[in-house]
């Protein structure tokens, strides 16, 4: 039940750039697991290259570099990669991007422990866009929890592969051979005659050295795989030194600011005041975009005061996906529940429809969750910078750069190979970067780079954004189950009514688009019959990625129905998955874990520091990881209060628990800001919110202890950056339903009404 | 007219109703301190006037030119700020970091306050948001800094 729909080889979709990259790269890390331990194979002709390996690139690292890229595989070119400077620290170029989630201290964990260097010796950067860092199954992104799981061995090898050259370095060096020779951090050792070389002074020769046909990678005695490595940004991030997308700069630039139409699809006509905002301060131009206002000036707050100043009529224009101006979020929950069509199978087991149709007792329930901005604390921001040579560089935030260079060549019509990507340090992502059409800002800055004849920085102001982002699409499920005599579920079918964003943008059909169904699909219960459908519904709205995709709502609407279930079926929460789960000790030792976390399953209600409090159970199977969690809530003024929550995860195995945790915490943060708070409101096609005044986030006094358990199981190993949040709303909705006897079929539950029976 | 931030005094010639977030970042070209959201929500651009942290995107420079500003550049300076930023370090507190920048700022002005703030106390002294959700580790790393007052 796990392998449940995702896209395979020969559908007509890629099926690497989707949520569903989860599975491939899940598939992937077990296919090199498989080979670990052993003496990995690398194919000479693809570590190679045309042109020999250069490792000592120090002196001239682009030269090096197009040196070997030439025929190497992804992964596969050391000096891509690389750089061993003379005085001995390395510069690892990361695939992925850094944005909080300790990505680039991973990596250099990963290539320090096989290349036995210090780690403090190691400087991490991000790569630029080029296939040598699509290591992804020939494709790159810093999403759907992927990078470690997918990453992992190859980078492990690139430091094994490096080791190995500078061994052989030295054997030359020093008229030994390489048996005798061994490593120590940051030098290549000859005990017998106490002689010693840094890796520094090795670097150049091992560059014209043999490449190693394969390489052995370590067994045990690890240093840095596994351990509290602390992430490598936390100092500059502490005293303002981080530089991120809004603080990147280029000579000569113009900044621009812009307002967006308040309904996408509408167009702004001449301003009348063009001429007076021409005059402002500062102002070098205004520009009319097809559904935007831009003003370039010197000074960014310069250019938005003008911006503001600009007296626009909005008509409506051309938009590819124009937003109805009778669009209301409201109204499209109803016609999504009102929705008949076709439901296309996504997941099936056994003869659900049959078993429902002669089951003595049926339980039905719909649940709905509603669009989320991303919210990410950095508003968005684009460099364009056309070079004498027509040449582009784009300099912004994104989560995969090739997709964005690939975006850029359609849009410019120049060759990719010509479009630089900068990817600058990410103040928070979560799925906003990657590349939705008009919902990011470098479009806007290449037309402007191009009017100005200047490069021009673009960044949108927070209500701009909100305007803009990406959203989280509507999640609405409808349930139906069937118990036996003994309270058992024997039968659920599930209709996911909407669209996802892998439909959307990467042109996955219904009952293939994982987005659309996951975390209802790929439930680990025995429950004998089963199916799972999308009925499609468009979504009028921009739709995005949002950390943990369709998981965010899916598990929830799933968690609660179950726990309705056990509710109509007189068994407790635990109980009920526990006898479900009782043919996978995997999850019962999960189970176990976050059990024994929390002090014990104590449903509740009871009574501590003078409120009342119930604990709710949910668990979830996202990215490859198992994830258990419990809530502990109470009614304050009555809004459901979190106090305490418990999560025990099963990531297979950790390679840094320190930075497991801060994810974990991170993500039961998000989970619970979406569950009790967070809702885009669209009314007459415009969203009410534009801006965290009308758009509530967690705040530090609504946030709980979160303590995290890491189970190792040693399965193949999952993701980290999204698992931590698909549990929290089913254990909180699950914990107010035992506190209340009020069942919340939709989230944000500040909207529901706790006090009115129960 | 003049700004003095972290003790240097510069004169500029921006109008008054110029937000001081902006007077930081783009003509004293201090990065350290952030916009997130331009109208007082998210704490991102806090930074110290007198001592006392304020949301500088929603601060006018017009009638600072004899206020001391300290923006987050200036923080290990102070004996206060360099005690939260090894805090800070110790309970790697930050993700992507956004916030962090006013985080440290609007708990060292608290601490100078009240040194023995509890997370209670913060919980609604402070309101700086952090979406990557690092309110847990702000507060082991605060409840360190008090324990030692
Ligand atoms: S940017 Fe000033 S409070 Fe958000
Ligand atoms: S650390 Fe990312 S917003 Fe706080």
């Amino acid at each position: 039940m796990h392998d449940h729909a995702r896209p395979t080889p020969d559908t007509p979709f890629p099926a690497a750039r989707t949520s569903d990259l989860s599975r491939l790269a899940a598939a992937e890390t077990a296919r090199i697991e498989a080979a670990a331990g052993a003496p990995v194979k690398l194919s000479r002709r693809l570590f190679m290259g045309a042109a020999g390996l250069t490792l000592a690139v120090a002196l001239a690292p682009r030269a090096s570099r197009a040196q070997d890229a030439a025929g190497a595989a992804p992964g596969a070119s050391l000096s891509a990669f690389l750089d061993i400077r003379p005085d001995g620290t390395v510069e690892l170029r990361s695939p992925f991007v850094e944005g909080g989630q300790g990505i680039h201290t991973a990596m250099a964990q990963l290539v320090a422990e096989e290349l036995d260097l210090d780690i403090a010796a190691m400087e991490v950067v991000t790569a630029p866009a080029g296939t040598d860092y699509q290591i992804l199954g020939g494709m790159r992104m810093t999403g759907g929890s992927s990078s470690v799981r997918g990453g992992h061995m190859t980078m492990r090898r690139l430091g094994a592969a490096a080791r190995s050259m500078l061994i052989d370095a030295a054997a030359e060096k020093l008229g030994v051979p390489a048996g005798e020779l061994t490593t120590r951090p940051g030098e290549v050792a000859h005990e017998a005659s106490g002689r010693a070389l840094p890796y520094g002074e090795l670097a150049g020769a091992a560059s014209l050295g043999e490449v190693p046909a394969d390489v052995t990678l370590k067994q045990d005695g690890f240093r840095y795989i596994g351990a509290r490595v602390p992430r490598m940004d936390l100092r500059d991030k502490s005293t303002g030194k981080a530089r991120y997308g809004i603080d990147s700069t280029v000579p000569d630039m113009l900044h621009a600011a812009v307002r967006h139409a308040p309904r996408r699809g509408m167009a702004p006509e001449a301003p009348a005041n063009q001429a007076e905002v021409e005059a402002m301060r500062g102002v070098h131009s205004v520009h009319l975009l097809p559904d935007a206002v831009a003003v370039c000036a010197e000074r960014w707050y310069l250019a938005r005061r003008a911006v503001e100043a600009l007296e626009i009529s909005w008509t409506e224009g051309e938009a590819e996906r124009p937003m109805p101006a009778d669009f209301s979020s409201a109204a499209f929950r109803q016609a999504l529940d009102a929705a008949d069509g076709e439901s296309a199978e996504a997941e099936a087991k056994g003869d659900a429809l049959g078993a429902l149709a002669g089951a003595g007792t049926v339980i039905e329930a719909t649940y709905t969750a509603p669009m989320l901005v991303h919210g990410q604390l950095e508003p968005p921001s684009a460099i364009a910078s056309f070079d004498a040579d027509g040449g582009l560089e784009l300099n912004m935030p994104n989560q995969a750069p090739e997709m964005f260079q690939a975006a850029a060549a359609a849009m410019t019509g120049l060759a990719p190979e010509k479009i630089t990507v900068v990817s600058p340090g990410l103040g928070g992502f979560f799925g906003r970067h990657f590349p939705y059409a008009d919902s990011n800002p470098w479009p806007q800055a290449v037309t402007l780079a191009r009017a100005t004849g200047r490069p021009v920085k673009v960044l949108w102001t927070r209500e701009e954004e909100f305007l803009r982002d990406a959203m989280r699409p509507v999640g609405h499920a409808k349930f139906r189950a069937a118990l036996d005599a003994d309270g058992m579920p024997v039968a659920l079918a599930a209709d996911l009514v909407g669209e996802g964003p892998t439909g959307r943008w990467w042109g996955a059909p219904p009952g293939k688009d994982g987005s659309a169904v996951e975390g209802v699909t790929g439930k680990p219960y025995a429950i004998p019959n089963v199916r799972v459908g999308q009925r499609f519904v468009a979504n009028p709205a921009a739709i995005g990625y949002w950390r943990s995709v369709g998981h965010s709502m899916h598990d929830y609407f799933y968690e609660s129905f179950l726990d309705e279930l056990a509710l109509a079926g007189g068994k407790d929460p635990m109980a009920l998955r526990r006898a479900l789960l009782a043919d996978n000790p995997r999850l019962i030792a999960l189970l176990d874990a976050v059990e024994t976390l929390s002090g014990g399953w104590r449903p509740g209600p009871y009574e501590m520091e003078g409120t009342t409090r119930a604990r709710g159970l949910a668990m979830a199977s996202p990215f490859g990881s198992e994830v258990a969690t419990i809530a502990e809530v109470s009614l304050d003024a009555g809004q459901v209060r979190a106090h305490r929550i418990w999560v025990a995860i099963d990531p297979g195995s950790a390679v840094n628990p320190s930075t497991i945790e801060a994810q974990v915490r991170g993500a039961v943060a998000l989970g619970l800001s979406q569950t009790l708070l967070e809702e885009v409101v669209y009314e007459g096609g415009e969203p009410l919110a534009r801006n965290f005044d009308m758009y509530q986030i967690l705040s530090r006094d609504m946030m709980p202890a979160v303590e995290v358990a890491i189970v190792e199981s040693g399965a193949p190993m999952g993701g980290i950056g999204e698992p931590g949040l698909p549990g929290v709303g089913g254990a909180v909705a699950n914990a107010a339903a035992t506190l209340t006897g009020v069942r919340a079929r939709a989230t944000p539950l500040i909207n529901v009404d706790f006090t009115s029976q129960g | 007219m003049k700004l003095t931030v972290n003790g240097e005094t510069r004169d500029l010639d921006i109008e008054p109703d110029t937000p001081l977030l902006w007077a930081i970042r783009e003509e004293l070209e201090l990065q350290g301190t952030k916009y997130g959201c331009g109208i007082g929500m998210c704490g991102a651009c806090t930074v110290m006037i007198d001592g006392v942290a304020t949301r500088s995107c929603v601060t006018p420079v017009d009638g600072l030119e004899s206020a001391e500003i300290t923006t987050i550049e200036a923080i290990e300076t102070d004996p206060v700020g360099a005690r939260v930023v090894e805090a800070w370090v110790k309970h790697e507190v930050a993700q992507c970091g956004y916030c962090q920048s006013g985080q440290v700022m609007a708990t060292v002005a608290m601490l100078r306050e009240n040194p023995r703030a509890t997370a209670e106390d913060a919980a609604y002294a402070i309101s700086n948001l952090c979406r990557c959700g690092t309110y847990n580790a702000i507060d082991a790393a605060l409840a360190d800094l008090t324990s030692k007052a």
